[in-house]
């Protein structure tokens, strides 16, 4: 896993930076303060001291570093208790296959060692694990044994140590709270033995579904043939195509930006406020697909470009009137009725045809649209064979008809300039919450849940 | 190795060398010739060197492309951005906060009344919610678990969902107390392997699905017929979204192969493709104007996309950020990108400028999913922590 091989990276490079020896009651060598931790996440990616919180916390999560003082919860303190990274021969990455059999004579050992006082979740484990493996009881029991004699031969400092790891380590693999035991169903199982869990600890060995990468798709040899074969097609042709210089593409987003921006509620705000944070609906009743009087900023934003217009339905509403004015309203008419005929459903494909051949291209048609010749004759001999996309052409021409045509003189018209002048801009009510506050007056406030 | 009978059954005529040899049945171009064993030999060889040869080519054509694609790039967007106003304070806080799901969530969509959101998750259920007063309008508990992927039709009157069950199902919304939404179930897609993204195209008789199976496909909803698939994924296809240009003929996708692939939709043609990321990507949407697109990857970072210059123009990564993006989008006026994250943050990148503008906390798990509402107010997001969050 990605994320997990980062984590890991993470880890020599701290390891190169923080080394220092901090007194327990006994001393541990190698260990580092909480407060360390943090501190050094701030320094080396610039982030602010919540977010570092956040990510040793996903860290302590993940079983790379635990904690010495308190280890039966994994949660980084960002203070004086003491961490230390978990050897390698626990990490998630090295994949070792969490057996019962390891979890039981862990479970036994400390059994042993406490005299019979585990903790609750432990108990259950225990006694269900007990249950389970009875038949190979007595070598659980005996290995458990063996293990704690040979750990007290060690220096005390190093039994802590080990104690402290082993703890972390079977916290994370057997997470409290968990049912015991009972595999995520319904989902191809990642790892042997995966726990479905309620809410309380994430935890973090859950995964989705599994995904078919380019690493385990079986390749046969013609199909590889066949694949590099597309492969050289799709360069060839992709070297023909024409590019744009990036500097003209970059300016683009400038230039669109700068439009958009006053438009871009979470940016600018929106007046009189924006529903989500004041509870008050009026930006939507004002904004609403049709209202008597739209907002300026609505009727400025169809001045844009020929899209907002005609998407917009009020706005497409005032075209149609306008176009009515200069006797072109069928182009409108007959681009609505192309739209329907490419979404509509598949069965009503030839009527549609139909109906706007009859409307629109039938020669001493009602509402006849001037195409050029040559289109009309390639639709025409189009219809013949109906389909979704026949009237593409026509449609496109007629599009760019209006687009080009019709649309700067709607806006230059004074339908267009009267539409201007009524709209409202609507009042801002009293209280006035941007995102973006230009004014700086405290420190940033830290996004509340 | 090649298709080949290891039966020597027959002693004759090589068909190649025509010496007297023991033979064996071999397949050329889907016809049945016999061989003597060296001949067979140097037909394998052959093969090898052809497919070594194109992938030579192969890479070589690639290698000039890249070339090609260079030459038009004499800026980079964060040198042009340098002109633009830097961003100011940002606040944003959560301001509805939906619970109900009783697990994981994994999609949501908007309607385009700006209030109504669906979402999915693993234990089946699909709910619409009144996101504003934070009911519940409509639920649905589906066959299967791990419904990855959920759409709110445009009209605002059907929902679709899918997941693990490899369809994609149409259902329409009434609010008839009495009726069992269930039971009007209409199943529209077919695929061979789980659903990961649906969408209805400009009207609620068209979706466009993408599938584990390597390909996505465009169907027809009354019917249920197939218009068009698209093929040309090398793994899992994970995301896709639609163009919002006026021609609405495109869309873009993004899978496991590490690419992203532009497509038109009426000829069923990979018009571009772009392979930049180091990983699975998660999320693509398309930058508000249509001349671009965002992608979200298991690589920690998210890309920007020119269609136009035909390149990568801007990468969003931080170092401290090690976690994949499983979901990103734009604000209306594509100034900020947000993206959700698998280490329970939302980052919200300055989108001409590169740099990272707030980190939002607040989820429990992993955000999986992040949409934008339709009039740019407010986004949600929803997470394996069971809740969405809308955030403004």
């Amino acid at each position: 896993q990605m994320e997990r091989m980062i984590v890991s990276m993470q880890d020599p490079d701290m390891g190169i930076k923080m080394r220092n020896q901090r007194l327990l009651i006994t001393v541990i060598p190698h260990a580092m303060t909480g407060n360390d931790i943090v501190e050094w996440l701030i320094q080396k990616y610039g982030i602010t001291e919540e977010e570092s919180l956040h990510l040793g916390n996903l860290i302590v999560k993940h079983g790379y570093i635990y904690p010495l003082k308190d280890p039966r919860s994994l949660v980084l303190r960002a203070d004086e208790s003491p961490y230390r990274f978990q050897t390698p021969y626990f990490w998630t990455s090295t994949k070792w296959p969490a057996t019962e059999l390891d979890y039981a004579i862990y479970l036994a050992k400390k059994n042993i060692r406490k005299q019979g006082n585990l903790i609750e979740h432990e108990k259950d484990n225990y006694n269900l694990l007990h249950k389970r493996i009875n038949h190979t009881w007595d070598f659980v029991v005996m290995q458990a044994r063996e293990q704690l004699r040979a750990a007290k031969q060690r220096r005390k400092g190093d039994r802590i140590v080990i104690d402290c790891q082993e703890q972390a380590n079977w916290l994370r693999q057997r997470p409290p709270e968990a049912l015991a035991l009972v595999p995520a169903w319904g989902v191809p199982p990642i790892l042997g033995t995966m726990l479905s869990l309620q809410p309380g600890a994430p935890n973090v060995l859950e995964q989705g579904p599994e995904r078919r990468n380019c690493h385990t798709t079986r390749v046969q040899l013609t199909k590889n043939m066949d694949y590099y074969k597309r492969e050289i097609e799709y360069c060839r042709k992709a070297m023909a195509r024409t590019r744009v210089k990036s500097s003209i593409c970059l300016e683009g987003y400038l230039k669109f930006n700068e439009q958009y921006v006053p438009h871009d509620p979470i940016m600018s705000g929106c007046l009189p406020s924006n529903p989500w944070i004041t509870d008050d609906t009026t930006y939507w009743a004002m904004n609403a697909p049709t209202v008597p009087t739209p907002t300026k900023l609505r009727v400025e934003r169809w001045g844009f470009n020929f899209s907002e217009l005609i998407t917009d339905p009020l706005g497409r509403a005032q075209l149609l009137e306008f176009l009515k004015k200069e006797f072109s309203a069928e182009n409108l008419s007959f681009w609505e009725a192309c739209e329907e005929l490419r979404y509509g459903e598949q069965s009503r494909i030839s009527e549609i045809v139909d109906s706007i051949y009859q409307q629109f291209l039938a020669p001493g048609a009602t509402r006849w649209v001037n195409i050029d010749s040559k289109t009309m004759e390639r639709t025409l001999e189009g219809i013949k064979t109906p389909h979704r996309y026949v009237m593409d052409d026509a449609q496109m021409h007629i599009y760019m008809l209006m687009k080009k045509d019709s649309y700067p003189r709607f806006l230059k018209s004074d339908l267009y300039k009267n539409l201007l002048a009524e709209a409202i801009i609507p009042p801002e009510t009293k209280k006035r919450v941007f995102p973006f506050m230009r004014k700086q007056r405290h420190s940033s406030p830290s996004p509340a849940l | 190795m090649c298709d080949q009978t290891f039966l020597a059954v027959v002693f004759g005529p090589c068909d190649k060398c025509s010496k007297e040899k023991p033979l064996r049945a071999v397949y050329i171009k889907s016809e049945q010739l016999s061989y003597c064993s060296l001949c067979v030999e140097m037909v394998w060889l052959h093969e090898n060197e052809t497919l070594a040869s194109l992938k030579n080519e192969a890479e070589t054509l690639k290698g000039k492309l890249e070339e090609e694609r260079a030459k038009l790039h004499d800026v980079e967007l964060h040198q042009v951005a340098e002109r633009v106003e830097a961003l100011g304070q940002f606040v944003m806080k959560t301001r509805r906060t939906l619970k109900g799901h009783g697990n994981k969530v994994l999609c949501m969509d908007w309607c385009k009344d700006k209030r109504r959101i669906v979402s999915s998750s693993q234990d089946g259920k699909v709910i619409v919610w009144d996101s504003f007063t934070t009911n519940k309008e409509h639920a649905v508990t589906m066959p299967c678990t791990w419904v990855m992927a959920c759409a709110y039709a445009p009209s605002g009157c059907a929902i679709a969902c899918g997941g693990l069950d490899n369809k994609c199902s149409v259902y329409p919304l009434t609010f008839d107390k009495n009726e069992n939404m269930a039971a009007k179930k209409k199943s529209v897609a077919m695929h061979t392997n789980y659903l990961s993204a649906c969408s209805f195209t400009n009207s609620d008789m068209q979706i466009l699905t993408a599938s584990g199976d390597g390909t996505c496909a465009l169907w027809d909803v009354e019917s249920g017929q197939l218009l068009q698939s698209f093929h040309g994924h090398g793994a899992d296809v994970l995301c896709l979204d639609l163009a919002p240009s006026e021609t609405g003929n495109t869309f873009v996708s993004g899978g496991c192969d590490k690419k992203a692939m532009v497509w038109d939709m009426r000829s069923g043609q990979c018009i571009q493709s772009f392979e930049t990321h180091d990983s699975d990507i998660n999320s693509v949407r398309y930058y508000p104007s249509g001349d671009a697109f965002a992608s979200g990857s298991d690589d920690a970072t998210c890309r920007l996309y020119d269609l136009r210059a035909d390149r990568e123009v801007a990468i969003y990564s931080k170092e401290s950020i090690i976690f994949g993006a499983s979901s990103v989008d734009f604000s209306l006026s594509g100034r900020l990108l947000f993206a959700g994250y698998n280490d329970y943050t939302i980052n919200v990148w300055d989108v001409l400028k590169g740099s990272r503008v707030s980190i939002l906390f607040g989820h429990e798990n992993r955000v999986s999913t992040l949409r934008v509402s339709p009039d740019g107010t407010a986004f949600c997001s929803g997470s394996w922590d069971h809740t969405l969050r809308v955030s403004a």
